[in-house]
């Protein structure tokens, strides 16, 4: 019996690697021998172990109670002014610098911190739990600028820009426009060739780090009557004539984020600014924005878990009625309900980012998890608000944040209603014959 | 001045954490319940560290005693700055007994087998706050020590050493090699940024046993009960002063 057991495990486990060792214990940390090694069977005996989703390697554990501790006390002071002014303050974007949080991924010849992705997830998670605009800052810069420059710059590119966005430069993503949010390849920023530049024009809107960014990463049509083949991916720097930041928006949450239009107005930006091929850029879209959904994901988790960790104390020491409101048996289903919600929102999440590492296909797993971890960021916020009573409802606590902070979750980076059409598909060709 | 630093990090409780007695009262509960470096451990780590970017020492070498976990524990060191460690096993019965005294013997075999300079510790631990381990280390090896340091400069002649002592603020000058106990307000330890947690795998953590260094762990000591402090009582009001004095002479207080 245990020999085709073995060979069924083998098959599907031939691509994972999951960290070895030691389950996960709650407050223990839990080690590996090695980060991320490749997990084979054991044909020999046929007994395979799979370690719980929740399983890091040393390294992505430490990583995490580092940047707890980290956001406790270097980011936690500054949440409610930042979100009261709309604006970041400039010593944490410098402490995130230092902490090595801008460049997880990038490759330590360029400053950066040559983790994994997983460990980036982690990061932008714990974060969140914190302040969930620091974190979507933070999940920009690594799962897309970085990544788009990492897979596509050549050298040159990357010896200008990697070290920089690893150490002080903050990246944006030019691809919404006033006319084209989900139907993003409608886009009509036009880049027309001369000889041996482009020059750009057309306006973005709803660009996330606008404020603070030195380089932007912008979507434009070199050549409207190919469609959306046209699509082409340029570097443009802040200071490049004719780019000019419009007024930040006043957003009902992920106000310390800023949110500005971007105009372009006869940009002149050199051929060799074009990242990747002419009329790939779609693809490039695609392709990260896959990605960056994890890290979305995980900023709604951590989102949710925040909050969630501000309300229980809360429910335990109010007394109502003579007992604590937390001893009510409606109050612990609700209770009990939500952290379901987040655990589930939780494995799916860290599981696409697992199945994303070990190259095998995610992209239905991905928009699961964004889609279902801002569903449930939004219910969790709101029952918070709920347990809380009175107080929930005012500024001096932090849980109204939250819940204003959930819901740009359903909307950015393909909205709920993109992300289930998307699975649909997937669906679909499954049940292809 | 260029040489080898020793700095000796344990692992406890971590401060947050609510402690709980064992059912038995045989000792706390250490199961599942989260750990990490002791809070005046992590300012000796940093001070360490310090010293070898102002290339005042050359290598800072942390030593941590106990079972596997205590790797952890040097790995965060690492993290910080540390240049390699060395995990004394210490499991099961032998670590339930492992007190300032077995730990100075460890931590003195090992100042004289690496040729340390410098032994810097936290002055205390914040699971049984003994305060003995750096004054028993300094004794065993007949060196100077300067404890609860608040202020360390390295000089040609010696270190100076302030220290925070009931009445205020003590000055003393020590020679070399000694053994230092960081107070709380020596310095402001580091965060570990994540590249250093990167850098900190390749770290090397030598394995030793306390046999090979040739160290007796018996204890001397029998923990023989241990129990939460008392409930604290209500207190009461009363309205005059008179009041006041006449419900403490009930009480027997005066």
């Amino acid at each position: 019996m245990a020999a085709p057991f073995a060979r069924i495990f083998s098959k599907s486990l031939r691509q994972i690697p999951r960290p070895w060792g030691s389950s996960c214990q709650s407050g223990l940390r839990s080690r590996s021998t090695k980060s991320l090694p490749v997990m084979g069977s054991d044909h020999t005996s046929g007994v395979v172990s799979f370690p719980p989703l929740q399983t890091y390697s040393e390294e992505e554990s430490m990583m995490k109670d580092a940047v707890k501790k980290y956001a406790q006390e270097r980011i936690a002071p500054f949440v409610s002014k930042m979100d009261e002014n709309s604006a970041m303050d400039e010593e944490v974007i410098k402490s995130l610098f230092e902490q090595g949080l801008m460049g997880i991924e990038i490759d330590p010849e360029y400053g950066g911190t040559g983790s994994s992705f997983f460990a980036s997830i982690l990061v932008i998670e714990e974060l969140a739990k914190v302040d969930p605009s620091v974190s979507v800052l933070c999940d920009i810069q690594n799962t897309l600028i970085n990544v788009l420059f990492t897979k596509l710059g050549t050298p040159a590119q990357k010896e200008k820009y990697l070290s920089h966005l690893s150490t002080d430069m903050i990246g944006s993503f030019c691809l919404s426009e006033a006319e084209s949010g989900s139907d993003a390849f409608a886009l009509k920023t036009r880049a027309e060739k001369h000889k041996d530049f482009y020059v750009i024009n057309g306006s973005k809107m709803w660009i996330s780090n606008a404020e603070h960014a030195g380089v932007f990463l912008v979507m434009a049509n070199v050549n409207p009557s190919a469609g959306y083949r046209g699509i082409t991916c340029f570097i443009v720097d802040r200071e490049t004539e004719g780019l000019e930041i419009g007024r930040k928006e006043n957003k009902l949450g992920l106000r310390a984020s800023s949110t500005c239009p971007v105009n372009f107005d006869n940009v002149k930006v050199p051929e060799s600014n074009i990242l990747g091929e002419i009329g790939h850029g779609y693809k490039y879209a695609i392709g990260m924005l896959n990605e960056g959904r994890i890290g979305i994901a995980a900023q709604m988790v951590g989102l949710a878990q925040g909050c969630f960790d501000h309300t229980v104390p809360y429910t335990r020491q109010r007394v109502q009625f003579g007992k604590r409101i937390f001893d009510f048996q409606g109050m612990q289903h609700q209770i009990a309900h939500v952290a379901t919600q987040i655990e589930a929102a939780r494995l799916l999440t860290y599981n696409a980012a697992r199945l994303k590492e070990a190259g095998r296909p995610f992209i239905k797993e991905a928009c699961m998890a964004k889609y279902f971890s801002a569903e449930v960021a939004t219910l969790t916020t709101s029952k918070c608000i709920e347990w809380m009573g009175g107080v929930g409802f005012t500024k001096d606590y932090p849980i109204e944040k939250y819940y204003r902070d959930c819901k740009i979750g359903t909307i950015y980076e393909g909205t709920t209603n993109i992300q289930l059409s998307t699975m649909a598909k997937f669906i679909d060709k499954e049940f292809e014959q | 001045m260029s040489g080898r630093v020793l700095v000796g990090v344990k692992r406890v409780i971590d401060y947050a954490v609510k402690i709980r007695v064992k059912p038995d009262h045989s000792g706390v509960v250490t199961d599942g319940v989260k750990h990490s470096m002791n809070p005046f451990c992590e300012i000796a780590v940093e001070e360490a560290v310090k010293l070898k970017e102002k290339k005042l020492m050359k290598e800072v070498v942390v030593v941590s005693c106990g079972p596997q976990q205590s790797q952890e524990t040097i790995r965060t060191a690492l993290a910080m700055g540390a240049d390699r460690g060395i995990h004394v096993e210490v499991s099961g019965k032998d670590y339930e007994t492992l007190g300032p005294l077995q730990v100075s013997k460890i931590l003195a075999a090992l100042a004289k087998k690496e040729d340390a300079q410098l032994i810097i510790l936290g002055k205390q631990a914040i699971d049984d706050d003994c305060n003995q381990t750096g004054q028993m280390t300094a004794a065993l090896l007949d060196w100077p020590q300067g404890t609860f340091a608040s202020e360390v400069s390295l000089e040609k002649d010696g270190i100076k050493v302030v220290r925070e002592i009931d009445g205020g603020l003590e000055t003393i000058k020590i020679s070399t090699p000694a053994v230092l106990t960081a107070d709380l307000r020596l310095n402001t330890p580091r965060y570990a940024t994540l590249p250093n947690i990167m850098k900190a795998k390749k770290k090397k953590i030598a394995n030793v046993k306390p046999a090979d260094l040739g160290v007796d762990l018996t204890s001397r000591l029998e923990v023989l009960r241990v129990d939460e402090p008392p409930q604290r009582q209500a207190g009461m009001k009363v309205e005059t002063v008179d009041d006041l004095v006449s419900k403490l002479k009930d009480a027997g207080k005066v």
